[in-house]
């Protein structure tokens, strides 16, 4: 389904060229939970920004069911299928929650449609559907919204960026709950950011990403134990030098 | 109306959602000429006898009914200033649609100048929705500049809700409105423009009675080359509450500039403002961009929204 290979991508800062991505390699089988965990700055939303089309890569291939994504645009990779939930998703002064779901459909949903994808996210329906996306949500209520919309977009790979981050402990559950239910009740195949034990464990894979490479892959099982250790440490060392 | 062309259907369409003779009290002003008339037992349109224009008498305690007088040109060159003065009675509730819409196809320009003012009566209510509207393939001006003022009583409250979404080649808004105790003013003013076109508009509210409050929202979208300037002042002159909030998106080579100005003469006024001018941000065109719209189609929505 995705096969990325070599990809690599780096910025100017103030000390010359800085790499964020040092040659990644990576293949993800259709219908499969994989979660990307490792430590803060080590690449991985710069990885999912890429698949998505929303920085370009210095050089590498991804390919998404055999078509080379390198030179297609946001719009044309959301076409084929590809979603990708921000780690921090920006406000709409004006436009409500059902239109941005609407949007996110590709149709105009009915109310109980969109009180459907917000009960997914813990969200009291009814006191949101007509709310704007404006400076008057909360960052949670933000972040519950943008997971949302990843829903009721449905596509064949939906990537979430840190979906966790800013959302309360009930909340935290409700999402575990809706990630595995999808997992369980769909063909689609969903990559999950996070550093959260509780969504590790729902991976069939995990990738660790440090220092701008992947390290390690395997069962939560095997992963887990190893996250914070010196290993990780000095795979960014290693990566820096 | 019969006898109103399909251009003037339309054009009545787009400012006052009329698709046919409206309900109530309506009076149509075609080209400076009556295109239309209607009163109501409770609603009284008259022709002024000293100068261009109408009075619209409201009995007190007149509640849910609605007053239509749009206005259309369509004759190139044509200009006029007109004078209409609404007399609201004591304890009514009443909507009231106007709007402008000129369709130009000459060289020449077509222009209308509105004076409305609206006494309104102790703890009546009145919603004003104007809408202004300009088309034509012609080269001559489209320019409308309304001048609104409006005196509440006490417990009064108005509700102004207008838009001027494209067309329009050149307006100048004058808006004053003065409360006293206990009166309301709530003003939403959206406006987009494009072209070389300019728009200035001048809004002062005075809230000189205990307990009155204003809420004005701005919301204007300036694209092109086009020209836009905001003057909202808000003074108050006793215990008083006002918010004030003006926000323009600002594309291509557009220039905006947002003046607020809030004077308080009361040591219990309280009053606020907040304004931004931004162009769309990125992350906003990329999120939709990300649900499948192209980087056009996220802009429209993202403008429609704002606008709404």
């Amino acid at each position: 389904m995705l096969s990325i290979r070599g990809l690599r991508y780096a910025v100017e800062d103030a000390g010359g060229g800085r790499e964020i991505l040092g040659g990644i390699d990576l293949d993800v089988e259709r219908g499969r939970l994989v979660v990307i965990t490792g430590p803060n700055g080590g690449g991985k939303t710069t990885l999912a920004k890429a698949v998505m089309g929303l920085i370009e890569p210095a050089s590498g291939s991804i390919k998404f069911n055999g078509t080379e994504l390198i030179g297609l645009s946001v719009t044309e990779r959301a076409r084929l299928g590809i979603s990708y939930g921000f780690q921090h998703p920006p406000r709409f002064k004006g436009l409500q929650v059902t239109e941005l779901l609407s949007i996110a459909a590709g149709r105009k949903l009915t109310p109980n449609e969109c009180c459907a994808y917000l009960v997914k996210v813990g969200l009291c329906t009814e006191d949101y559907i007509d709310r704007e996306i404006d400076a008057s949500l909360s960052g949670g209520e933000l972040k519950r919204i943008e997971i949302a919309t990843i829903l009721a977009r449905n596509s064949s790979l939906m990537i979430f960026d840190e979906p966790e981050a800013g959302i309360d402990l009930w909340s935290f559950s409700k999402l575990t709950q809706t990630f595995e239910a999808i997992h369980k009740r769909s063909d689609s195949t969903i990559i999950i950011i996070s550093h959260q034990e509780r969504i590790i464990r729902l991976a069939d894979e995990v990738v660790l990403v440090a220092g701008g490479r992947v390290t390690q892959t395997g069962a939560a099982g095997d992963i887990l134990p190893h996250i914070g250790d010196v290993a990780v440490d000095c795979a960014i060392k290693e990566a820096l030098v | 109306m019969s006898k109103l062309s399909a251009l003037e259907m339309n054009l009545l369409r787009q400012i006052a959602d009329l698709h046919k003779i409206p309900e109530g009290a309506y009076n149509i002003r075609e080209n400076g000429q009556l295109g239309g008339r209607n009163s109501t037992e409770n609603i009284e349109i008259s022709t002024k006898t000293d100068k261009p224009g109408i009075d619209i008498r409201i009995k007190p305690g007149t509640k849910n009914e609605s007053v239509h007088i749009p206005v259309i040109i369509t004759k190139t060159g044509y200009s006029e200033l007109v004078y209409n003065d609404f007399y609201v009675g004591e304890d009514s509730d009443v909507i009231i649609i106007a709007g402008c819409g000129i369709h130009n196809s000459g060289c020449d320009t077509a222009q209308h100048d509105g004076v409305h003012t609206f006494y309104v009566g102790k703890n009546a209510r009145i919603k004003y929705v104007e809408k202004h509207y300009g088309e034509g393939e012609g080269t001559g001006e489209r320019i409308m500049n309304p001048s609104t003022v409006v005196y509440l009583e006490e417990g009064a409250r108005v509700e102004m809700d207008t838009s001027q979404i494209r067309g329009v080649d050149s307006t100048r808004r004058s808006t004053k409105i003065y409360a006293k105790a206990g009166g309301e003013v709530l003003v939403l003013e959206k406006l987009l423009t494009h072209g070389r076109q300019t728009a200035v508009s001048d809004m002062e509210i005075m809230l000189e009675g205990d307990g009155s409050r204003a809420r004005v929202i701005s919301r204007s979208v300036a694209q092109d080359e086009s020209e836009q300037t905001f003057y909202p002042k808000v003074t108050g002159g006793a215990e008083c509450f006002a918010h004030v909030q003006c926000d323009s998106i600002i594309m291509g080579r557009a220039k905006v500039s947002s003046i607020p100005a809030i004077n308080a003469r009361h040591v219990s006024a309280q009053l606020v403002h907040e304004a931004a001018i931004g162009k769309i941000a990125g992350d906003q065109l990329l999120k939709l961009m990300t649900l499948g719209l192209t980087e056009k189609e996220a802009e429209e929505r993202i403008l429609a929204g704002f606008l709404k």
